[in-house]
């Protein structure tokens, strides 16, 4: 009965939001404030990736507040899961082969993480992917070696300092007189990996918040007690 | 290019139902990161490529490391199925991989 | 090779795709009988309105909205639907872990994941706690429900049922 009452609700739903959905224009979205972006911000940005002159310039504030929540959701996990009781069963460390695949991939994956974050603004990427990047460049060991843990103390310096540089960069821009976030320093040439003024350094402290954050989260979640079924 | 992404919606239905269908928890945390990596291509058909990387690096990645280490830690890891007539989830012996 | 006439559009196909998800995520959510089902049909209904929005802002024969070279005149697809689903997915997983952490403790707490029995368990405490008789469930005939038993899992302090 209630089975049945529910999958109606799910039909119901379908059906409600097909016949809103093909009301949509689909293919020509009307695009008043893209339109505005796209033609304002190569000479207000002067970044080459459009979606990370939004993410950092026109929209940085709900950036912050995207961080915000980040964090809010890394504190509360940590404080659910609570300190790890050194009487806890731990997992078997694992073979030789994901060790030495562990060892290997950590310096690469952190090449890579720090190569998208820096040409954010040029390419496809940025902060938030290369920042989740680097997450599992640190916690690939973890994961191989059971046994190691992530020093919490360092990733709450990072994490702390990140997040504080993203505040200082926008207040900086305040204090010079425009407004919050506002891109400072030379705009530079489009498509040169110096130019942008500020985007790349905000895009870095990003990403390195994005990626303690993480790897903390994770570490949590890994040094969690199992529970048997 | 109607093939590709009719295929690919094909393939992202089929893993998000497979996801609640199956009984075994790694098979569907497994799905749920199938459906990630379809997104993600739909995202590069639909010129989105910060989105696509961004679910590729985290849908596909994280979040399926999230829900493994959680199944893990919630002791539903078991990739055998033992017995095909009880729900593998109430197995007391949860037998671990290898 | 002939292939079956081709009348189906992209847009249905796309919109087919992106309200598919929603909907089995939420009817999962609805229906799912273990805790751990409702976190994945969360994910899949996030997956579903992500798609939604990044539909949102697709034009055709517009390129990706990445300048290549210092012209800007060709037309792009909108990039603020695009930014907000950027922020959106990594907002995801960090509900995702949350999500994942609480289950965690119900596990600890409850001892069980599954729906019905921790829903039962929930309002035996809450009443409890509260000082009143439980009420019967509107499903079941008076009485058919008893409470559970105390000593079914270690008592915690705090969820002593009466």
């Amino acid at each position: 009965m209630r089975n049945l009452a529910s999958l109606l609700f799910a039909a119901g739903l379908g059906f409600l939001l097909m016949v809103f959905g093909l009301q949509f224009d689909f293919g020509n979205a009307p695009m008043l404030v893209g339109q505005a972006i796209q033609s304002a911000a190569p000479d207000q940005v002067g970044a080459a990736n459009i979606v990370t002159s939004v993410v950092l310039g026109y929209r940085g504030i709900d950036t912050l507040g995207e961080l915000a929540i980040l964090f809010a959701a890394s504190t509360a996990v940590g404080l659910i899961l609570g300190n790890r009781h050194t009487s806890t069963k731990q997992d078997p460390d694992s073979g030789v082969i994901l060790r030495a695949g562990g060892e290997l991939l950590m310096p690469l994956l952190l090449v890579v993480g720090l190569y998208i974050i820096l040409h954010g603004h040029l390419t496809p990427g940025g902060g938030f992917q290369g920042g989740v990047i680097l997450a599992a460049a640190f916690f690939i060991p973890v994961l191989a070696r059971p046994s190691t843990h992530l020093k919490h103390t360092g990733m709450s310096l990072i994490e702390g300092f990140s997040g504080a540089a993203f505040i200082l960069i926008g207040l900086a821009a305040l204090y010079s007189g425009g407004e919050f976030l506002q891109p400072l320093l030379d705009k530079g040439v489009i498509g040169n990996l110096l130019s942008a003024g500020t985007l790349p350094l905000l895009y870095l402290a990003v990403g390195l918040k994005v990626g303690a954050e993480l790897a903390g989260l994770l570490a949590h979640l890994a040094a969690a007690e199992t529970s048997e079924s | 290019m109607i093939l590709i992404s009719a295929a690919i919606v094909v393939i992202m239905l089929l893993a998000a139902a497979a996801a609640l269908l199956f009984k075994n928890h790694v098979a569907a945390v497994a799905s749920v990161g199938i459906l990630s990596l379809a997104l993600s291509l739909l995202f590069v058909i639909l010129k989105a490529p910060d989105v696509a990387m961004t679910e590729a690096a985290v849908g596909a990645g994280l979040s399926a490391l999230v829900l493994a280490l959680g199944l893990r830690r919630l002791g539903l890891w078991q990739i055998e199925h033992t017995d095909t007539t009880r729900r593998g989830i109430t197995d007391p012996g949860s037998q671990r991989d290898a | 090779m002939n292939l079956p006439s081709l009348d189906v559009s992209l847009d249905l196909i796309l919109y087919t795709g992106a309200f598919g998800l929603i909907v089995i995520g939420a009817a999962g959510i609805v229906l799912a009988r273990h805790l751990f089902r409702v976190i994945l049909a969360l994910a899949i209904a996030e997956a579903g309105a992500n798609l939604l929005l990044v539909l949102s802002g697709y034009r055709w024969d517009a390129i990706a909205p990445i300048l290549m070279g210092s012209e800007s005149t060709a037309p792009m697809v909108d990039p603020v639907p695009q930014a907000m689903v950027l922020t959106a997915i990594v907002i995801g997983v960090g509900v995702q872990a949350l999500a994942v952490g609480l289950a965690m403790q119900v596990k600890k707490t409850y001892g069980t994941l599954d729906m019905s029995a921790i829903r039962q368990r929930l309002e035996a405490d809450i009443a409890g706690n509260a000082g009143i008789a439980t009420t019967g469930s509107q499903d079941a005939p008076l009485g058919e429900r008893p409470l559970p038993p105390v000593d079914a899992v270690p008592a915690t302090p705090g969820s002593s049922t009466p």
